[in-house]
């Protein structure tokens, strides 16, 4: 039968990867963005993994409200995005600290 | 049987296309890689009985986040070769520092099923009978109303954040001017002339 361990497992390795995509992808800033969102979605599955297992339903209440914020995320991170694309014609992370001072 | 092998399924294609998403050289692989991990996800959520996050989970994120994604990524003009340069100088540090990750969610989890931490009261039990949507729903719209107004409130400053961010006036272009047309009047505009034989007429 399926138990909680199986779902704890798979949102690790979904995390991981998202830690492991934040690293790797340090050019660029797309595929960052889109490891964010794993790491979300595995915070996810976490959540209602735990909400149907132990007979709870405001885990996937909560869910929800961190879908809300996963989609404002995106929304205000692509937008940053294109608007530093425009300015500075690369999406290179490794050239953002020229921004201080 | 049925479920665990449906488990399995969705839980091995998750974290394979997981994977891929972060591998890929191209990204518009990446957001169609991480479609699918969005898509077993949902069917990971459907095995346990949370259908409302379930189908949240594919109109709200493949509906329109990765479509967000996938505008984003063609209508940029980058060269995606130059951004791969730098993967395999960071791979060694990211692979450690995922590695000493999983060790300790690892140590969490063992932890967590040797203690036996049991939850002394439930804050809103399943009841047997009613679905799963109409469950969430009377505990969304009474118990958790303000906070989600508050969700709301969050989407909303996100649209406007975003709309504020990349709006911006071209001068080489020239857009309709709403106020100027509907100020404009056919008095203002046309003129009775009467010219004379052979005068011709300024204009």
């Amino acid at each position: 039968m399926i138990s909680l361990t199986h779902y704890l497992v798979v949102s690790a390795i979904l995390f991981t990867m998202g830690v492991l995509g934040i690293f790797m992808n340090r050019k660029n800033l797309i595929v960052i963005l889109m490891a964010i969102e794993l790491i979300l979605l595995s915070v996810n599955i976490n959540f209602v993994a735990f909400s149907s297992f132990l007979n709870d339903l405001v885990g996937q209440v909560f869910a929800m409200f961190v879908l809300t914020v996963a989609a404002g995320e995106a929304a205000i991170g692509l937008a940053i995005l294109v608007i530093y694309f425009r300015g500075r014609g690369t999406i290179s992370v490794d050239d953002v600290n020229r921004m201080k001072g | 049987m049925i479920q665990l092998l449906a488990f399995y399924l969705f839980a091995t294609i998750v974290c394979l296309s997981g994977a891929l998403t972060i591998l890929s050289r191209n990204p518009v692989h990446s957001v169609l890689w991480l479609i699918l991990a969005f898509f077993n996800a949902a069917g990971l959520m459907v095995l346990v009985g949370a259908e409302f996050i379930a189908m949240l989970l594919v109109i709200v994120y493949v509906g329109a986040v990765a479509v967000l994604f996938l505008f984003v990524v063609m209508m940029l003009d980058i060269d995606f070769t130059e951004l791969r340069a730098g993967v395999m100088k960071y791979a060694a540090v990211g692979a450690l520092l995922a590695l000493a990750l999983v060790a300790e969610i690892i140590v969490a989890v063992g932890a967590w099923s040797a203690g036996k931490l049991a939850l002394g009261r439930r804050l809103a039990p399943v009841q047997d009978g009613v679905p799963n949507i109409e469950a969430i729903g009377q505990l969304l719209y009474t118990r958790y109303l303000f906070v989600f107004e508050g969700a709301g409130l969050v989407l909303l400053v996100a649209m406007i954040g975003a709309i504020v961010l990349t709006y911006r006036k071209r001068s080489d272009v020239r857009p309709q001017n709403v106020g100027r047309q509907n100020a404009r009047r056919a008095k203002d505009a046309t003129r009775n002339m009467n010219p004379a034989v052979g005068q011709g007429m300024d204009l």
